[in-house]
């Protein structure tokens, strides 16, 4: 930087004594900028780097609320691997990520485009288009669970009424593949807004020049969506996707309030599923191991990242 | 090339355009309509078989909306959940901006592993650690006070501030700040007086998202605190208002809706700064 010691001196010379040594000492760039740099630091150590490392602790030890138990190595993860509701949470998360992130990405890039054309009313369409992702879920879940209800289901009344199908319709949260279709809609209904107004921002930032080459060229709807902008939205869409995998795949809020797992621990994923067996159950040492298997998702989705970050 | 489509045409493809949106606004409202007229029925009509659910037939009711107020705590719990936004966002505000500068605009040795560890840290999902959490938060002594949730929010609203805010820091040309230096003014007054007033949209966008976040936080607001004086809004309305009988959708739909109103009013009037900084915030990471 072209800044440096004459600013220093400037400001330094001023004030005599100890204090303006300290000063001086602080103008220094490096200086500065670990100590601005501090606080954030140690917050992160403390609340973040800290209990993972608990979190591993706890994953190998027999650790239960109010009594901390011993060194038991992998016994934990031996219990959990043999026990039928985590191999079935297992399945679940995969199952719920995979579907609800294509479902997310196909109809989000149809709304993206949707909301790029339409001009009048632009703002307050945006606007009622993301008011899911911005009210809080657990609370328009609960909407959800009673727009669910097994008696009073709004959805089965209405599919009744247009003769989708026969009464009294689907118990949605009482039959376990119901019970994921429901999920899977809501997590849907709720991060589609972040996918469309991303995308959104990527069409935007496409240059007409290269449609108005493209038609030049004699290249139908079809052609231009499937050759330009597909191919110009990859990196804003590989982004979201990365994002959006992540957060689903570590959703806690739907599945706890719409199902709280159930019926018969069928829905579980793996954070709703740590917190039944670490809190409600007592037993951290296996609820922390559980939630651990949130991790190698993590890290992969931070190695992907990283190297796209650093190849731009 | 769109003046060569006839105007029949356009419109044709601008009403197509908007047929195709409104399965998408029906979608995406429909569930805040149903909270709502669900709020203000009578209980024999919401539970009568024969009633249409999607209109209010007998007249509109306020007694959910009385029953909340007057049998409930929950005029507590939002003041719970304001306290805890206000602080712990302000908390946030502070420790970003700093970390942020610091990161987009000074060089010293180990600056981009910092900026990566942030980046990691944004990332980290919060139930990938509540449960260590939960007994930290037991040990400095805060477990079921609102200082449990004002002390851990930071821990995802840091990360996230600090990345929103770099990328705003790095906008504003260099030499603002060069020229300041050579004046005479110190590091910190270029920070605060130059730096902080032309980065004025990031601070409001990373306000507005981090009251956003810890007014609709629900994983360690249900862990951390179980006394219900104690509890924040969403946590009070999802957890304390089920009674033992089947009866209570009303005040539960009164209370979703009063709990979202907050955050409601804070979008309708910053709606650009949600779409800015949510892009911004994704995008660029």
């Amino acid at each position: 930087m072209a800044v440096g010691p004459q600013a220093l001196e400037a400001t330094g010379l001023s004030r005599p004594g100890r204090l303006s040594r300290l000063h001086e000492w602080l103008q220094q760039e490096h200086v500065f900028g670990y100590a601005l740099i501090l606080p954030a630091l140690l917050l992160l150590t403390c609340l973040v780097a800290y209990p993972f490392g608990m979190a591993i602790y706890f994953s190998l030890s027999d650790y239960w609320v109010g009594s901390p138990g011993e060194f038991v190595g992998l016994q934990n993860f031996r219990d959990i691997l043999g026990n039928e509701v985590f191999r079935r949470t297992v399945y679940n998360s995969f199952v719920f990520t995979a579907i609800a992130v294509t479902l997310k990405t196909l109809l989000g890039l149809w709304l993206a485009m949707l909301l790029f054309r339409s001009l009048r009313f632009k703002r307050l369409v945006r606007g009622a288009v993301l008011l899911p992702w911005v009210i809080p879920t657990a609370l328009s879940t609960l909407g959800w669970w009673w727009m669910f209800d097994s008696l009073y289901s709004v959805v089965n009344w209405s599919a009744i009424r247009l003769n989708l199908i026969d009464p009294p319709g689907p118990n949605w949260l009482g039959v376990t593949s119901y019970a994921m279709a429901a999920v899977i809609a809501v997590n849907v209904w709720r991060g589609l807004p972040f996918f469309a107004i991303i995308v959104l921002a990527g069409l935007v930032s496409i240059s007409r020049e290269y449609y108005e080459a493209a038609e030049v060229d004699g290249a139908g709807s079809w052609a231009r969506f499937r050759h330009v902008t597909l191919p110009l939205l990859k990196p804003v869409l590989a982004v979201v996707i990365l994002f959006s995998t992540i957060f689903t795949f570590s959703d806690f809020n739907i599945v706890y309030v719409l199902t709280r797992g159930g019926p018969v621990n069928t829905t579980h994923l793996f954070a709703t599923l740590a917190y039944q067996v670490g809190l409600n159950g007592g037993n951290l040492g296996q609820g922390a191991a559980i939630s651990l298997f949130l991790f190698p998702m993590l890290a992969a989705v931070v190695f992907v990242q990283l190297r796209w970050i650093r190849r731009e | 090339m769109a003046a060569v489509q006839s105007r029949g045409a356009r419109i044709r493809s601008s009403m197509f355009g908007y047929a195709n949106l409104v399965p998408f606004v029906f979608f995406a409202l429909f569930p805040f309509y149903f909270m709502l007229i669900t709020s203000l029925k009578s209980d024999n009509e919401l539970y009568d078989l024969k009633a249409v659910p999607f209109l209010i037939q007998t007249g509109a009711i306020t007694d959910h909306y009385r029953f909340l107020f007057f049998d409930t705590e929950f005029l507590t719990w939002m003041t719970n959940s304001l306290i805890i936004s206000v602080v712990a966002t302000a908390i946030s505000l502070v420790i970003s901006v700093l970390a942020g500068y610091s990161l987009a605009r000074l060089r010293f040795a180990g600056v981009g592993s910092f900026g990566t560890a942030v980046f990691i840290t944004y990332l980290v999902p919060p139930t990938l650690l509540f449960l260590p959490l939960s007994q930290v938060v037991v040990w400095l002594g805060i477990s079921d006070s609102i200082w449990a949730l004002i002390v851990t929010y930071p821990t995802f609203l840091v990360p996230f501030s600090t990345w929103l805010l770099m990328g705003y820091f790095r906008t504003i040309p260099r030499e603002v700040e060069e020229c300041a230096l050579v004046d005479g003014a110190t590091r910190l007054q270029s920070l605060t007086r130059i730096v902080l007033p032309m980065a004025i949209p990031g601070i409001v966008c990373v306000t507005l998202f981090g009251f956003t976040l810890t007014w609709n936080e629900f994983t360690y607001a249900l862990t951390f605190v179980s006394q219900t004086a104690n509890k924040t809004a969403v946590v009070g309305v999802t957890a304390d208002l089920i009674r033992g009988d089947i009866y209570y959708w009303g005040s539960l739909m009164a209370g979703a809706v009063l709990a979202s109103v907050p955050i409601v009013i804070v979008y309708v009037l910053f709606l650009d700064y949600y779409v800015s900084g949510l892009t911004a915030g994704a995008v660029k990471g």
